[in-house]
């Protein structure tokens, strides 16, 4: 069981996150009348918490099954993208894939993408990510429908843990990034040091200095676009199409601007990751 | 709605959140060749989506409101994510810099800004 000790604090955020968020949206759902087992229901079957949010007011209004079929579609839209991410690590899973694929959530794909597995059975530990997140999930949803407002203790501003974990992890991409930026570097002053030598002695000591690094310099953005457009991307769209619907301009645009780069991205060491 | 629709309703939205999951397995399952364009697509999407889903957590900022009318001009959140990057940075630890940004931003909201 080692997978699962190593799967535990790894879904720990999570369930930080998911039990706080699974109430907040059983306390709506009872909020709006509905039955204590809905929420529990969708919880387990949808597993999309922005869709489970939208689906409360769906439901309240009035019947648009088209247009809830292309709700759900756009805004699992990502999920085309986390697929993409995974079909290499999914593969080989055997017959559990299934369930895996059923239950990538955001966090689920964040927690698995991210795995350390040296050592570790890899179909084993994402099963185990992918059930707790989901456990995490549906009883969040049922204290929230049960207890509706008994909830005394402020809460207001815990669902920034959402936040600071998609910024955690942009962060550690990025410092992974840097590191491989680093290791670029060093391999380059070693291999500048004749040159400069020859250099400094043509010239005189004060040329030392190092020859401004214009491959460096592409060899950092080439490391950090995808992040870069990324983040800016989604905050352009954000600024032109409102925060209620930008996020599928972002990744159209998101989704151009990494073809368009592709001969940049995909130059040099890019296969070094 | 009646029963019946609000059935109908959960299916249709049911059917359209699974397909999104499924539809990448669907199109190149195992052992089928994945195209050097989609692999390349899986490599830079992760990282990229990654910047998207911060900016939509913080999509509903506040910056207008002034701190008369109980807004903050969206200082909570960014000295939130400033903290929890920082002690990222420093321990490289993912619950800690988390925590230390959630409970910041607890602060600001509840107390400093209320």
């Amino acid at each position: 069981m080692n997978e699962f000790k190593k799967a535990l604090p790894a879904t720990v955020p999570v369930m930080a996150g998911y039990i706080f968020l699974g109430i907040t949206y059983g306390i709506l759902m009872a909020a709006n009348g509905f039955p204590i087992w809905l929420p529990v229901l969708t919880a387990a079957v949808i597993y999309t918490g922005s869709m489970e949010f939208l689906m409360v007011e769906i439901l309240s209004s009035s019947f648009h099954p088209l247009s809830a079929f292309l709700t759900a579609v756009m805004v699992g839209a990502r999920h085309l993208f986390y697929g993409l991410s995974m079909l290499k690590k999914y593969s080989g899973t055997g017959p559990v894939k299934f369930y895996l694929i059923y239950t990538c959530s955001d966090e689920t794909f964040a927690v698995n993408y991210h795995a350390d597995l040296t050592g570790l059975n890899k179909t084993r530990y994402y099963t185990f990510v992918s059930l707790l997140d989901q456990l995490y999930w549906i009883c969040g949803a049922l204290i929230g429908s049960i207890s509706g407002s008994l909830i005394t203790f402020h809460t207001e501003g815990l669902d920034f843990v959402m936040t600071a974990m998609f910024l955690s992890i942009f962060a550690d991409q990025w410092l992974k990034d840097q590191n491989a930026v680093k290791a670029r570097k060093a391999a380059w002053d070693r291999k500048a040091e004749p040159d400069q030598k020859a250099f400094a002695r043509q010239k005189s000591f004060q040329c030392r200095k190092r020859i401004p690094d214009k491959p460096e310099r592409r060899f950092w953005l080439r490391k950090h676009l995808p992040e870069l457009i990324g983040l800016l991307a989604s905050l352009i769209c954000l600024l032109v199409f409102g925060a209620d619907r930008f996020i599928v301009p972002s990744m159209i645009l998101m989704l151009a601007l990494l073809i368009a780069f592709r001969p940049f991205l995909e130059g040099g060491e890019s296969h070094v990751r | 709605m009646s029963d019946k629709e609000m059935i109908i309703t959960f299916l249709v939205i049911w059917l359209g959140t699974v397909l999104t999951r499924f539809l990448p397995y669907l199109i190149f399952p195992e052992g089928r060749k994945v195209p050097e364009f989609v692999h390349y697509l899986g490599k830079v999407l992760g990282p990229a989506v990654f910047g998207l889903l911060v900016v939509y957590c913080l999509r509903n900022t506040d910056f207008s409101t002034s701190f008369a009318n109980g807004g903050n001009h969206g200082i909570a959140e960014l000295s939130a994510c400033a903290v929890t990057l920082l002690t990222y940075r420093w321990k490289k630890q993912m619950i800690l810099s988390m925590a230390a940004g959630t409970i910041l931003y607890m602060i600001l909201v509840q107390v400093v800004f209320a």
